[in-house]
C-alpha cells in the first residue's frame, strides 16, 4: 500500500501536536509535509513570556529537526501556504513550491488583532505573539522609558509583565471597564487592577484609544476618546486575537460568520479531506483560544485519519489559572452569571487582598462557575468538582472559605477523585494516567513528567499532579529518597539538619551517626561546606583537611595543569593604587598570569603549591585577605560607585556593597553566591543578575532574589521594596541562612528558589512574617559566622604545621618538574600536550 | 645507593607524622612522583604514582579518598575519575591504570619499594 500524503500547513503549538501523534500512531503509513511562515519549528508558545525570564528560543522549543528528520517529517521554513487546489490536490506557497496532498491539516491557529487606530504602524508599535516579536519588544525596550499596553486581558496582563521586566513604566490601557473581562467577574476584576496598581503598574480602564501621534516628552502620544492622553515610548497591542483563516476566505472552504474555519466533530471542514485543527477552527460557532483544546482536535483529527470515527471532539472546558505579574487568579466555568436561578457565595478579603466567589446551581448542589483571584489553592479542587459534575458538600461555601490553621484545607483530598479526572488538560493526563506511571516505577515530579508529559504544558496542574503522584506513592508504601550518596541515606537538606541540631562537628562523628563507609567525593565536600557553614572553623583543622574538594584544600583554584589561582578580596571591587601595584609586585615576582576578572578584581593564574604561602605572605602583610575565588560562598559583591561619584547615584552602593561583602565573605553556602548593588535603577552594577540583588531608589533599596548569570540567566524575583541599609542585612541574613539549611548541594539559589514550593511567596512568609517561627534562629546563626570569620590564608602562613602540605614533595625541596610553560602576548600560559596553544596566538 | 638495588629494598620517604589521615601526600622517590595517602579507618597506607592520566598533570595525591562497596581509591582533584587504591585500576574507565607502589610503616617511617 502507498503510503498516505499528509500536508500540514502552520507548524505551531497543534500544527506539532498532530504529528506527533499521526506518527505515533503508525509511521510507516504516512508521509508527513509541513510548513511553516515562522522561522522556526514549533515552539511552546503558551510560556512565550519566559523569554524574558531567561529562557532562549532553544528553551521554547517543542522538538527540533533531528526528531523530524528521524521520523521522515519533511518541513519547509520561512515560506508561507498561500493557496489550495482542490481539484489536483496542491497546496501553493509564496517561494511557488507546489506539494501534493491526500489529507490536508490546516493548522494556521490566529493572529493578534491591530485595532484600525491611526498611526498604528510605527515602528516601536508591536505585537505579542511570536518570539521574533519578542525579540523587536526586547529592542524597543532598550531605548524606551515608559511603554504601553494596549489590551488588559489575558495576553494584555502578559506583555504588561514583559514591560515591567523590560524595566520600562509600564502603562495598561483597556476599552472595558475592568481587567481580563472574559474571566473575571466585576469584583475580581477590580481587586486584580488594585493588585497591579501597588506593583506600580499604571491601569487605565474604560479608555478608547483614537489616534497615536508623536509625541513632546516621549517618542509617541496616544490620544483617548475622552479628551485625555498618554505618552509613550512604545506600544503592544493585545486586542484579541482572531482566527488565521485567510486560506479558507480565498479559496472558498467555509467559514463563520465572524470568522474562523467551520469544522465538525471529527475536525473536518467543508471541502472533503481537509480539515482544520486548533485557533483557526471554529466549532459550534466557537473559538478555542487555549492550547488544549487544540490538542484535543490535533488527536481526534490524527484518529478520524487513521479510520477511528468514534473518537470526538465535543467541545473543552476553558477554565484557566495563571499568574500575572505575579498574581495569581483563576476562572472555571459560567462566571458571568447567565447561568438562569444560579446563586453565589462571594469571600473579598480587602486587607490580604483575597477575592473568591462561587456559583453554584439554583438547587445549590452542582457547580456552575468560579472567580479566584489572590489565592487559587482552591483551584484544583473546584475545577475537579466542576469537570466531573461532583456534588457539592453541604454548605459549599467551605470551599472558598481559608482554613483555619493547621487543619486540611476544605473540599476534598485527591483521593476522592475518579480514575477518569482529568489531571493535567494540556496533554490530556488523567489520574489513572498517572497511577499507571507510578505503577511503573515513576517516583517523582521529574519522572512523571518524562512518562506522561503531565505539567509540562501551562504548568497549571502541577500542584495537582503532584498530590496524585504523592498520595499514589503512599498508597503504594513508598518512601521518597533524595540520599546524596551511598554512605548517607539522607538529602542535603536532612544531613544539614543533623549536623545542627546534634551540633556534630566532623565528618568522623558524622559517618558514625549516620553513615556508612568512608565516604566519597560527593559527601565529604558537602558535609565540609555545611560544617564551615555553621561552625565557621577554619577549614584546614585536621579534621576537615580531607573533605575539602580540590580548591578548598589549597586554598586556590587548581587550574588544568595543577597549578593554582591566587585571587586576593577586593570588597565592592575597590582597590587602592597602593594595593595594586603591590599585586603587580608579586605577579611579577613568581611570573603569574595575571587577569582581571568579571567580578571586579584580579586573578594571578600559575602559582605552584610551594609557592602559594610566600604570595599569600606578601599579600596579607600589605592587607589583603583571601577572595575566597576556590569556596562555595561569597564571591564578590560587585557594584557602581554611587552617588559618591555618579551624577545619577541617590545612594551610596559602594559603600553598601563594601559593607555587606565584608559582613558575608567566607561564609560557606551549598554554591557560590554573588551580589550585586547599584547605586541608582540605571542598574549599571548589573545587580538583578546576581543571587542577591540591592538596587538604590529615592525610597530606599530594593532587594531582588534569585538572580543568576552563568549557564542559565535569571533575572532576580524582587524580594522587598524601599529597605533600609539595616532591613536589608535582616533580610539578607534570614534568606542567606534559610538557602544553607535547606538547599540542596550545588544548588544555585536561582534554582532552590524555583523548586521552593510556593516560591517568593512564600519566601516572604518566611522571612517577613516569621511563618516558620525560626528567624531569630537565622539570626543568630549568621551573627556567630560573622563573629567567627578568619582569613583562611592569614590562619595558614601562621601556622607552621599547616604549611607542611605546601610544598610537592614531602621529601624533597625540588618542584614539580612536569609544568611546562608557553609566552603568549607577553604572558606565561600552560604548555599541556593537548593544548593547541596555536590557536590562541592570533 | 643504585636504581637496581632500590627497586629490592625498601626506602625511607618520611617520618609518618607528616601524612595526614585521610588525606594525600606526594613524595619523590627513584625519581617518580609517588602518592601516598593514609587511611584512618583501615589504618591502610597506600601508595600510587602522582600523574592523572586523564588531566595529564601530577595532582593525585591531592585528591579525596573514598569508599565504594569495599573498594577505596582516591578520585582525581581535576576531572574526578576515581582510582583504586589498592591496584591502580580507574573505577570509570577500564583503558586507565595508574602504577602503584609497596608501602609500609617501619620504625615510624613511611617505606616505599617497587611492586614487583
Ligand atoms: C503570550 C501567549 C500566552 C499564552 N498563554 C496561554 C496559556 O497560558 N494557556 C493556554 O492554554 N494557551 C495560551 N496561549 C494560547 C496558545 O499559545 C494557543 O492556543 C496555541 O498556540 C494555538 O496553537 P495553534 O497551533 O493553533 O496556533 P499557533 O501556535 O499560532 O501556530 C500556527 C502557526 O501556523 C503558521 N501559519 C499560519 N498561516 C500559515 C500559512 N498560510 N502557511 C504556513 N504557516 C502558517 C503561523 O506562523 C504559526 O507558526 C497563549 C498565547 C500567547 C501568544
Ligand atoms: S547604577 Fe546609577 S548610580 Fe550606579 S553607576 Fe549606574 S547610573 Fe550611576
Ligand atoms: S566558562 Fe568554562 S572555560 Fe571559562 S572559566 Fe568557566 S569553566 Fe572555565
Ligand atoms: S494542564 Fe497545562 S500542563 Fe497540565
Amino acid at each position: 500500500m502507498s503510503k498516505q500524503r499528509i500536508v500540514v500547513v502552520g507548524n505551531g503549538m497543534v500544527g506539532h501536536k498532530f504529528i506527533d501523534t499521526i506518527i505515533g500512531n503508525d509511521e510507516t503509513k504516512y508521509e508527513v509535509i509541513t510548513f511553516s511562515e515562522e522561522s522556526r519549528l514549533a515552539y511552546d508558545r503558551v510560556q512565550l513570556s519566559y523569554f524574558f525570564s531567561g529562557k532562549t528560543a532553544e528553551d521554547l522549543a517543542l522538538t527540533d529537526a533531528a526528531y523530524y528528520e528521524e521520523n521522515g517529517i519533511k518541513f519547509v521554513l520561512n515560506d508561507k501556504v498561500v493557496d489550495l487546489d482542490f481539484d489536483n490536490r496542491n497546496v501553493i506557497t509564496a517561494s511557488g513550491r507546489v506539494e501534493s496532498y491526500d489529507k490536508l491539516v490546516l493548522a494556521t491557529g490566529s493572529y493578534p488583532f491591530v485595532p484600525p487606530i491611526p498611526g498604528n504602524d510605527q515602528e516601536h508599535c508591536h505585537v505579542y505573539r511570536t518570539i521574533d516579536d519578542l525579540e523587536d519588544i526586547t529592542k524597543s525596550g532598550e531605548t524606551s522609558k515608559i511603554g504601553v499596553v494596549i489590551g488588559g486581558g489575558l495576553l494584555g496582563l502578559e506583555a504588561g509583565n514583559a514591560l515591567v521586566n523590560l524595566g520600562v513604566e509600564t502603562h495598561i490601557v483597556e476599552f472595558a471597564p475592568r481587567l481580563m473581562a472574559v474571566q473575571l467577574d466585576d469584583g475580581g476584576g477590580s481587586l486584580l487592577k488594585r493588585k497591579i496598581e501597588d506593583l506600580g503598574v499604571h491601569v487605565h480602564t474604560e479608555k478608547a484609544t483614537t489616534e497615536i501621534v508623536a509625541g513632546t516628552t516621549s517618542r509617541y502620544r496616544m490620544n483617548f476618546a475622552d479628551g485625555s492622553h498618554l505618552e509613550t515610548d512604545m506600544i503592544i497591542f493585545s486586542a484579541g486575537i482572531r482566527p488565521q483563516d485567510e486560506l479558507a476566505r480565498k479559496t472558498g472552504i467555509p467559514i463563520g460568520e465572524r470568522g474562523g474555519i467551520v469544522i465538525n466533530n471529527h475536525c473536518e471542514t467543508g471541502v472533503e479531506d481537509v480539515y482544520a485543527i486548533g485557533e483557526c477552527a471554529l466549532w459550534e460557532n466557537f473559538i478555542f483560544g487555549l492550547v488544549a483544546p487544540g490538542y484535543q482536535m490535533a488527536k481526534v483529527a490524527a484518529a478520524h485519519m487513521h479510520g477511528d470515527s468514534d473518537t470526538e471532539f465535543t467541545g473543552a472546558d476553558m477554565s484557566t489559572k495563571l499568574k500575572l505579574l505575579g498574581i495569581d487568579v483563576a476562572s472555571i466555568g459560567e462566571v458571568h452569571g447567565k447561568t438562569p436561578g444560579a446563586q453565589s457565595y462571594t469571600y473579598h478579603d480587602e486587607i490580604e487582598q483575597v477575592y473568591k466567589r462561587l456559583i453554584v446551581s439554583a438547587d445549590g448542589t452542582k457547580m456552575v462557575g468560579a472567580v479566584l483571584v489572590g489565592d487559587v489553592e482552591a483551584y484544583g479542587t473546584l475545577l475537579q468538582l466542576k469537570l466531573n459534575d461532583m456534588k457539592l458538600p453541604a454548605n459549599p461555601s467551605v470551599l472558598i472559605l481559608p482554613s483555619s490553621g493547621g487543619e486540611e484545607a476544605a473540599g476534598m483530598g485527591v483521593d476522592a477523585l475518579p480514575d477518569t479526572a482529568a489531571i493535567c488538560s494540556c496533554f490530556d493526563v488523567s489520574k489513572g494516567d498517572i497511577k499507571n506511571a507510578v505503577a511503573a516505577g515513576c517516583c517523582n515530579m521529574g519522572e512523571l513528567k518524562a512518562s506522561t508529559k503531565a505539567a509540562t504544558g501551562c504548568g497549571g496542574c502541577t500542584a495537582l499532579a503532584k498530590q496524585v503522584l504523592d498520595s499514589e506513592l503512599l498508597s503504594l508504601g513508598f518512601e521518597v529518597k533524595k540520599d546524596i550518596c551511598e554512605h548517607f541515606a539522607y538529602s542535603r537538606q536532612e544531613l544539614a539538619d543533623i549536623i545542627r541540631v546534634k551540633k556534630i562537628k566532623t565528618f568522623s562523628e558524622l559517618l558514625v551517626d549516620c553513615g556508612s563507609g568512608l565516604g566519597c567525593e560527593t559527601c565529604k565536600p558537602a558535609v565540609a561546606n555545611i560544617l564551615a557553614a555553621y561552625w565557621n572553623e577554619y577549614v584546614l583543622e585536621d579534621a576537615h583537611v580531607g573533605l575539602q574538594d580540590t580548591n578548598d584544600n589549597y586554598l586556590g583554584n587548581m587550574q588544568k595543569d595543577g597549578t593554582y589561582s591566587v585571587v586576593p578580596r577586593m570588597p565592592g571591587g575597590e582597590v587602592t593604587p597602593d594595593g595594586l601595584i603591590v599585586i603587580g609586585q608579586v605577579a611579577k615576582e613568581f611570573n603569574l598570569y595575571t587577569k582581571v576578572t568579571g567580578g571586579a578584581r584580579v586573578d594571578l593564574f600559575g602559582a605552584q603549591l610551594h609557592e602559594l604561602p610566600v604570595i599569600w605572605k606578601k599579600l596579607v602583610d600589605a592587607g589583603f585577605e583571601t577572595g575566597h575565588a576556590y569556596g562555595k560562598s561569597l564571591r564578590t559583591v560587585k557594584s557602581c560607585v554611587g552617588n559618591t561619584w555618579c551624577r545619577y547615584g541617590v545612594k551610596n552602593s559602594i559603600g553598601f556593597a563594601i559593607d555587606l561583602e565584608n559582613r558575608y565573605k567566607g561564609l560557606r553556602s551549598p554554591h557560590k553566591v554573588k551580589f550585586g548593588v547599584s547605586g541608582c535603577t540605571r542598574e549599571c552594577a548589573e545587580a538583578q543578575g546576581k543571587d542577591f540583588g540591592l538596587i538604590a531608589t529615592e525610597g530606599g533599596w530594593n532587594l531582588y532574589f534569585g538572580g543568576n548569570g552563568g549557564m542559565r540567566p535569571r533575572h532576580g524575583d524582587l524580594f522587598a521594596s524601599d529597605l533600609t541599609d539595616e532591613q536589608v542585612r535582616t533580610y539578607v541574613d534570614r534568606i542567606y541562612m534559610f538557602y544553607i539549611r535547606t538547599a540542596d548541594r550545588l544548588q544555585r539559589t536561582s534554582v532552590w528558589l524555583e523548586n521552593l514550593e510556593g516560591g517568593i511567596e512564600y519566601l516572604r512568609e518566611v522571612i517577613l512574617n516569621d511563618s516558620l517561627n525560626i528567624n531569630a534562629e537565622l539570626e543568630a546563626e549568621m551573627e556567630s559566622n560573622v563573629a567567627n570569620y578568619q582569613c583562611e590564608w592569614k590562619t595558614t602562613i601562621e601556622s607552621p604545621e599547616k604549611l607542611k602540605r605546601f610544598k610537592h614533595f614531602i621529601n624533597s625541596k625540588e618542584v614539580d618538574t612536569g609544568l611546562a610553560f608557553k609566552v603568549i602576548r607577553g604572558q606565561r600560559f600552560p604548555l599541556a600536550k593537548e593544548i593547541e596553544i596555536t590557536e590562541l596566538v592570533e | 645507593m643504585d636504581i637496581t638495588s632500590s627497586n629490592t629494598t625498601w626506602t625511607d620517604i618520611c617520618p609518618i607524622n607528616d601524612l595526614t589521615p585521610d588525606a594525600g601526600i606526594c613524595a619523590l622517590y627513584n625519581e617518580q612522583q609517588v602518592a601516598i595517602f593514609l587511611c584512618k579507618q583501615s589504618s591502610n597506607v597506600y601508595a600510587v604514582a602522582n600523574f592523572d592520566p586523564f588531566g595529564h598533570a601530577n595532582v593525585l595525591s591531592r585528591g579525596i579518598i573514598g569508599s565504594t562497596e569495599d573498594i577505596i581509591y582516591v578520585a582525581s582533584p581535576l576531572y574526578k575519575q576515581r582510582f583504586n587504591l589498592a591496584t591502580g585500576e580507574c573505577l570509570d574507565s577500564e583503558e586507565h591504570k595508574i602504577k602503584i607502589f609497596n608501602v609500609r610503616i617501619e620504625n615510624e617511617q613511611v617505606q616505599l619499594k617497587e611492586a614487583s
